[in-house]
């Protein structure tokens, strides 16, 4: 593993590759099924370089297993079938040679929280560990900017030995936002991470995540409707396996939308 | 704050541009991955030639005698197990199944009973301490080598036959019986316990929700739904008593019998092989013979391991 | 009213005796086992010695002590380990991490489960005919080690299982989020975590693969040898086979002595899974997840 090969994690937060407003990510007519089961169809979308791009809905509206879809998780889910295009970069990801590198660009945050049995400092180098960095300074320094990030620093900073599978669960959901960070990610997607953390730590949160935007392209699923209206920049609505609409989010919460069902949503009529 | 190294980065807000990731680059973490997966598989597939292996390779020894010299009626029919006889020389080996049927059969007479009960005990009326110090116990008791089971047999059962029954030899069936049943008995006792285990408790709380006792309760509806784990249980317990090899060669006797009551000795299949096959040429008649016996060892235990499985996993999808 | 009360009763002591019953049963188990050890206790404790346990046999296996036995049966036990541990550890990281749910699976399955079922001296024949003869080991301790670790494989191979499938899945699936391959996963997270349950179930086998007499009596394992083996293609005496020996195939011996040799083999035995039970129970009542 050259330490060159994958983006050198150390080197201060850089600005991802390509310029604000071209397409980072491209889904074409996108179906997900498991075993004889869809649960997502026709989703066709893109997503701009360094932006937040919010999605809702309802649950089981096909969120989650659309953000495991664009990290390429149904190689390890073997009833899981992904059809239709997802361009990355412009790239195809079904047709990488190497799908470990785009997993290591793309860094994911799921519902329920996962501390890895590690200490806490491993847990968040387990990912530049991966990517071939070896040198203890680069590590603590990863390590410390990543926890602060995702604020989470001053609480564990006396005990980066403890086992981080034993955190509280809103410790250890930022636990898990920090090791995405660890990635230095181009895309960061972040799928209800809320649901695990209190009210104060969420709003310290999404202050990150607002500045981060300068540097990563950051995906929002989310179930809190005023949380996609305080950050994304656009949303989609995912209703029923189905993407109903997407648009500017200010429009959807204004009113200005294609489909009934979504302002019946966004206002709080069903859901 | 621009003190903090740390800080500083955070807040450094640009850099030069990383170098483009190559997702086609595949790099030595990707090969090594590839490396393991064939390695544990290669491991994985062992399990599979070794049984492959050990079927071929004592066919292959078995071979010439099996294709040859084998009278299969006498074989199975005859009582006359005489290798070693100069003139003429036969090779039945129906006192040999005689001998371990009787024994298997008083062992599960023996173990089915107290394995069962012991069974219902730890996993129905213990609890707490009581009932890991028991599941405890019984492992350590699985755990004994046969070959100290056999001189148990010989040496301490010997003589305590002899005594009570008041018969001139105490190494018999009853004897080789007693013993593979105790040694039998802990295993069947650990899978039943599973197997009652393996019932939901709502089962249990149906029953007691209709104002059942524990006992009513263990009868009507936990003994029902876990009948096929128990029957598992006891063949498994057949096919070690089968199988067993030392404790029958050093308690039974050893003298080839049709037996007609517990007092007989009698010779089991495995331990003829055990004693006789040291004392045979390669290649010879004896010697093929001893490996055709292994062959239908092997078949029989399969056969008995394969039911046993079925019938255990059938209860597990229902 | 005053009928269901009388039926309850009567219930009652059915469940009370039924209680008495099973316990009795489960006694009736365990006593013999206890009464035979305190047997041996009592007759071969006497023989028991740092002498015994550290001198050769001596006038034709009469007397003396059971070294060459003791060492032997180690030297089987560290080979077997060695062949057995890394295929078993191979074969559960396959089943457990990258096996699908189909046939195949089931099939190797099948094999573990009769690989254990196989009788003993059929695995014995199996040795002589395989590593002795075909594979041209002789009877030597290479071939024994073979034939025991083959046949002692399924307990390596369930143990490892059990232990890496108690490690959650969540735990994998952030992992490999993370960019790494599955080894990489399984290197770093699920195997640190499954170490110590996975030592439990070679302690099990060093436990098995001791007792163990049929598949080495064939394959490696001699009544009695003038010397001590020094590579794995030499013959050896070994503990389990010693004991029957000197209890059926020695004239004249001492009552104590065939006593004693059952007496350090099972106390061996009992003393590994002892430990591999308590090792297994500290594992449980320590919390990593």
């Amino acid at each position: 593993m050259v330490a060159g090969q994958k983006k050198v994690v150390a080197s201060a937060p850089v600005v991802a590759v390509g310029t604000a407003g071209s397409v980072k990510l491209e889904v074409k007519d996108l179906a997900i099924a498991y075993g004889h089961q869809t649960i997502l169809s026709g989703v066709t979308l893109s997503v701009r370089e360094h932006e937040i791009f919010g999605i809702i809905g309802p649950a089981n509206a096909g969120k989650t297993s659309f953000i495991k879809a664009l990290n390429r998780m149904d190689m390890f889910t073997s009833s899981m079938r992904v059809d239709g295009k997802i361009l990355f970069n412009g790239r195809d990801i079904h047709s990488l040679r190497n799908v470990y590198a785009l997993r290591s660009r793309i860094g994911v945050v799921f519902p329920l929280p996962v501390g890895l049995p590690l200490s806490v400092y491993d847990n968040v180098a387990l990912a530049p560990r991966l990517a071939g960095i070896k040198s203890k300074e680069e590590l603590n320094v990863i390590v410390e900017r990543c926890l602060t990030r995702a604020a989470l620093w001053d609480e564990v900073k006396d005990r980066l030995d403890s086992l981080g599978s034993l955190l509280s669960g809103g410790q250890q959901q930022r636990l898990t936002i920090a090791r995405a960070l660890s990635q230095d990610p181009e895309l960061l997607m972040l799928d209800e991470f809320s649901i695990a953390v209190d009210p104060v730590t969420t709003m310290r949160i999404e202050d990150v995540l607002k500045e981060l935007k300068q540097e990563v392209t950051i995906i929002l699923v989310t179930n809190l409707v005023q949380q996609a209206r305080r950050l994304a920049d656009r949303t989609a609505f995912f209703l029923e396996g189905r993407c109903v609409e997407v648009g500017v989010t200010e429009d959807l919460f204004t009113g200005e939308v294609q489909d009934t069902r979504t302002r019946d949503y966004v206002e709080g009529r069903f859901g | 704050m621009a003190d903090n190294p740390v800080i500083a980065a955070v807040e450094r807000p640009q850099a030069a541009l990383p170098e483009e990731v190559d997702f086609d680059r595949r790099d030595p973490d990707w090969f090594i991955d590839k490396a393991v997966q064939i390695l544990v598989f290669i491991g994985g597939i062992s399990a599979i030639i070794f049984i492959i292996g050990i079927f071929v390779f004592i066919s292959k020894e078995g071979a010439g005698f099996l294709f040859g010299e084998l009278d299969i009626v006498e074989f199975f029919t005859s009582p006359r197990w005489r290798p070693t006889s100069e003139h003429n020389p036969t090779y039945g080996i129906l006192a040999l199944i005689a001998g371990t049927a009787s024994v298997t059969g008083l062992a599960m007479i023996v173990a089915i009973p107290f394995s069962l009960g012991a069974a219902i005990f730890i996993a129905e009326f213990a609890t707490g301490k009581t009932r890991e110090f028991l599941k405890v116990l019984v492992e350590l008791l699985a755990a004994i080598p046969s070959v100290v089971w056999g001189f148990i047999g010989l040496s301490i059962m010997n003589p305590l036959i002899i005594e009570i029954f008041d018969v001139p030899v105490g190494l018999n069936v009853l004897n080789a019986g007693v013993i593979l049943g105790l040694m039998a008995a802990p295993i069947m006792t650990s899978i039943a316990e599973d197997a009652l285990n393996a019932v939901p408790d709502r089962y249990r709380e149906a029953a007691e929700a209709m104002g059942a006792t524990r006992w009513q309760v263990t009868i009507r509806a936990v003994l029902p739904a876990a009948k096929n784990g128990l029957l598992g249980a006891v063949l498994l317990g057949v096919g070690r008593g089968f199988g067993e090899t030392m404790a029958v060669l050093m308690a039974t006797g050893h003298s080839i019998n049709l037996p007609s009551s517990v007092f007989d000795s009698v010779r089991a299949l495995t331990a003829t092989i055990a004693a006789e096959l040291g004392e045979t040429a390669v290649g010879s008649d004896h010697y093929m013979a001893l490996f055709t016996i292994g062959i239908f060892l092997f078949i029989i235990t399969f056969i008995i391991n394969l039911t046993a499985d079925l019938i255990v996993r059938g209860v597990r999808k229902g | 009213m005053f009928a269901v009360t009388e039926l309850n009763q009567r219930d009652k002591k059915v469940q009370g005796l039924c209680r008495i019953l099973f316990m009795i049963m489960t006694g009736l188990l365990i006593l013999p086992v206890v009464l035979i050890l305190a047997t041996l206790i009592y007759k071969g404790g006497s023989i028991i010695s740092a002498d015994f346990l550290f001198s050769e046999p001596t006038d034709g296996m009469t007397a003396g002590g059971i070294f060459p036995a003791l060492y032997g049966t180690i030297w089987l036990v560290a080979v077997a380990l060695l062949i057995s541990v890394p295929l078993g550890v191979a074969a559960a990281v396959y089943l457990s991490e990258y096996a699908g749910d189909n046939w195949f699976t089931r099939v190797i399955n099948l094999a573990i489960i009769n690989l254990a079922g196989v009788p003993s001296i059929v695995h014995a024949l199996f040795g002589v005919g395989a590593f002795v003869l075909f594979f041209g080991l002789g009877t030597s301790i290479l071939a024994a080690s073979l034939t025991l670790a083959i046949m002692t494989l399924p307990v390596v191979i369930v143990a490892t299982r059990e232990s890496l499938q108690a490690v959650p899945h969540a735990f994998r699936e952030a992992c490999w989020n993370m960019g790494a391959t599955r080894w990489q996963t399984i290197r770093r997270v699920v195997l640190p975590n499954a170490v110590s349950g996975i030592l439990t179930g070679v302690i099990l086998e060093v436990s098995r693969t001791t007792g163990e007499t049929a598949p080495i009596m064939f394959t490696g394992a001699a009544f009695f040898l003038p010397f001590l083996p020094e590579s794995v293609f030499d013959q050896t005496m070994a503990l389990s086979l010693h004991l029957y020996v000197v209890a059926t195939q020695v004239p004249g011996v001492p009552d104590e002595l065939p006593y004693g040799v059952a007496l350090v083999l099972i106390a061996i035995v009992l003393i590994m899974n002892s430990l591999s039970i308590a090792f297994r129970m500290w594992l449980r009542g320590r919390k990593k997840w």
